[in-house]
């Protein structure tokens, strides 16, 4: 599904990503851990197509597309998704009316017609229930004035919605306390599918006692240093990077 | 590449500029190229005016002579050869029947514009329709005046100020140049010698009129400058809201707008006055475009009475614009809520007048600019509270959004507080869009001006609640359609 090759990614004319191959398939999920630095989050960054992540060198491709030719939103079209380390706040814009911009702009690019007001509150009502998000936080302004679980919680029930084919979760389970943990966790395993695939991004093995990783690699300075099952998480909590890799 | 369609269909759209850029073919009759007092007569005659109101033009247009163009606004343009204009410009139509006689040319005029099926429908006499009142100043005089005969049960007066003029002339004569007299500014003087038309307005006492009153406003001859004159007068305890749109047709010579807008409240009466302004803005290069000098003014003359203008202002090449309120009436309220957006090389020196005469007096403002492109944007206000006037309260908020880095954004507020009861509070912020709002967008499959877009809608969020619903939507569009080519 995602085939990432040679990667070399420069921000502000300084390499982060230093060379650095994965290849995710459907059904997958892979943990990528690793210390602050390490060049976890320009990876996701780069794979969603920020501006400023300069790819000097290496391709990344998504179902055989080549995903570095694609604008942000194409690639949320594709069936990408990224969840933020730090979600965003948007003032004056209520969540309900950014998911349904978000879900509509997604059918467009497939070419498929705006889904009705009816339909679209039936759905964002079903997916804000399975991950316990008060009503009531559909209204409130994207993000403003949520709590840090809040926050990460918004960002599940945007996955949900969307639906993509391939998650990428930049530290999504950060800042949370363990009910919302196990609630965000319960969300990304309810996206876990043959046809998907999700890429954790993550610092802690803690959340993925809720998740189990099918690959977990260890990143240190730009690369992929070593991969393994999910054993490799624990055996990195146990003994820290320095010995593992 | 699978978002090529809708690249090209975003390219065309940014290439295609302006929307609203096209002429309508109808004859029209023009008086003769330039400003004297033959021209002044000659437009007083084509009214039929009484004598009263010649002489009334004619000593504007003598003090007018008399007075300077003002230079202290933001805003720089080449010098306007006044001499160079077409002051009256008319479709070449006798009085319509009925609807149906309407130009169907104008018709498919406002369907091109975008008006609201709803009030196509009334101007087209569908039953049924809503009870939106639209009375459409094509050019410089009024074609079309509908709903008039439901508004006269009501005992409301919503007529062209021309019509106004022959037949309430009394009503006329005790409000006009009442809240912006004949030499309060130079464009201002300029319109009472030359106003070509525009709205009166009279609700009466205790009547809340039963619907909207809206007007569009649309230059359509080449040329030629557009001199509305609007006067609405809401009597004790009344109530009414107004709506004024207005796009104009694509040019490339620059177009003199100099408006007057008059609003009066009495005791307990209150007026909602929304705008909509969408003037052609000029092209990518700072070529053509509307010059905007209007007064709007309104006095809340009794107590307890209240005005809120709101306003989005996406148009126009340079606007010179501060809807103000006279609040004299002890407790009165004046309201003040403002979207001014620029682009490419518009110039906008928007904002408003607050003056406190009366005790108890409160006013809110509350104005957000965004600047995109090379343009300047500048909020002008002045908060003024007299000696005799107790207990006023003010509240200014002034947003500033920058979009692009070649633009500005400019804040000047102006308080004179002279009864120390007052209390004053202002309040500014300047911020350039986030990259990290628009990355956020981008990644939840928003196209980068759909994302500006949003984000600015989500600025304006506290002036947008303040429009009409029917308003609201198509101004929402509006700021979005206006930023379009803005980002990169």
């Amino acid at each position: 599904m995602l085939t990432i090759k040679d990667l070399h990614v420069a921000v502000a004319g300084k390499e982060i990503i230093k060379g650095l191959d994965l290849e995710i398939r459907p059904g997958e999920v892979h943990a990528i851990m690793g210390l602050n630095g390490a060049g976890k989050s320009t990876l996701a960054n780069t794979i969603a197509g920020r501006d400023d992540y300069e790819v000097t060198n290496g391709t990344i491709e998504f179902e055989g597309k080549d995903l570095l030719e694609l604008e942000p939103h194409e690639r949320v079209g594709e069936g990408l998704f990224l969840g933020f380390q730090y979600p965003v706040e948007i003032p004056g814009v209520s969540n309900l009316n950014f998911l349904r911009t978000a879900l509509n702009s997604v059918r467009r690019y497939r070419g498929l017609e705006d889904m009705s007001a009816a339909e679209f509150m039936k759905l964002v009502k079903v997916k804000a229930a399975a991950l316990q998000m008060d009503p009531e936080m559909l209204k409130r302004f994207v993000n403003v004035g949520f709590s840090g679980g809040e926050k990460k919680r918004n960002e599940m029930v945007q996955m949900a919605v969307l639906n993509p084919k391939l998650a990428v979760l930049d530290e999504t389970d950060s800042g949370l306390d363990i009910d919302a943990l196990k609630t965000v966790a319960e969300g990304i395993n309810a996206q876990r599918r043959d046809d998907t695939a999700i890429l954790l991004i993550t610092h802690y093995q803690r959340l993925l006692s809720y998740v189990q990783p099918d690959v977990v690699h260890v990143m240190i300075d730009g690369r992929i240093v070593k991969s393994g099952g999910k054993e490799l998480a624990l055996e990195l909590e146990e003994k820290g990077y320095a010995d593992v890799a | 590449m699978a978002g090529t369609a809708e690249a090209q269909k975003q390219i065309s759209e940014i290439t295609g500029d302006y929307k609203y850029g096209f002429v309508t073919d109808i004859e029209s009759e023009r008086a003769p190229k330039g400003l004297s007092e033959e021209v002044v007569r000659f437009i007083s005659a084509k009214k039929n005016e009484p004598e009263w109101m010649l002489e009334w033009r004619l000593k504007a247009y003598a003090a007018w002579q008399k007075m300077e163009e003002p230079d202290w606004a933001r805003v720089s343009y080449p010098k306007i050869d006044y001499n160079d204009i077409y002051y009256y410009s008319a479709p070449k139509r006798k009085k319509l029947q009925s609807l149906d006689e309407v130009d169907p040319e104008l018709l498919a005029t406002y369907a091109k514009l975008g008006i609201p099926l709803e009030e196509q429908k009334v101007l087209a006499g569908v039953e049924g329709a809503p009870r939106v009142a639209v009375d459409a100043v094509f050019d410089s005089v009024s074609v079309a005046t509908t709903f008039r005969e439901e508004l006269k049960k009501a005992g409301v007066i919503f007529m062209s100020i021309s019509e106004a003029i022959r037949e309430y002339p009394d009503l006329v004569k005790k409000y006009l140049a009442t809240v912006v007299p004949v030499r309060d500014n130079y464009f201002a003087a300029l319109n009472c010698a030359v106003f070509s038309d525009g709205t009166f307005v009279y609700v009466p006492k205790g009547v809340r009129c039963p619907m909207e009153l809206s007007t569009y406003f649309r230059i359509n001859a080449e040329n030629t400058g557009q001199f509305e004159r609007t006067l609405i007068v809401a009597d004790e305890g009344s109530y009414v809201s107004y709506l004024e749109g207005c796009t104009a047709p694509m040019r490339d010579e620059n177009q003199l707008h100099a408006a007057v807008v008059e609003l009066v409240a009495l005791d307990d009466a209150e007026i909602k006055y929304s705008t909509v302004q969408n003037w052609y803005p000029g092209d990518k290069n700072g070529k053509g475009g509307i010059y905007n000098f209007v007064t709007k003014r309104a006095l809340c003359k009794g107590k307890n009475s209240k005005v809120s203008w709101t306003q989005v202002e996406t148009g126009s090449a340079v606007t010179w614009k501060y809807p103000s309120c006279v609040l004299q009436g002890e407790g009165s309220v004046g309201e003040f809520y403002s979207v001014a957006v620029t682009n490419n090389y518009q110039q906008a020196d928007t904002g408003t007048k607050m003056i406190h005469m009366g005790a108890n007096t409160r006013s809110t403002i509350i104005s957000k600019g965004i600047s995109a492109g090379k343009s300047q944007n500048t909020y002008r206000g002045l908060v003024k509270v007299l000696s005799g006037a107790d207990n006023v309260r003010n509240y200014t908020q002034c947003d500033s959004l920058l979009v692009s880095s070649e633009c500005g954004a400019h804040t000047v507020p102006y308080i004179e507080v002279r009864n120390p009861s007052a209390q004053i509070e202002h309040e500014a912020t300047t911020s350039k869009i986030s990259e990290d709002q628009l990355f956020y967008c981008r990644s939840r499959g928003l196209g980068e001006e759909e994302a500006v877009a949003m984000i600015v809608n989500g600025f304006c969020k506290e002036v947008m609640q303040h429009l009409p619903m029917e308003f609201a939507v198509e101004a929402q569009k509006l700021l979005g359609i206006s930023l379009e080519g803005s980002v990169g």
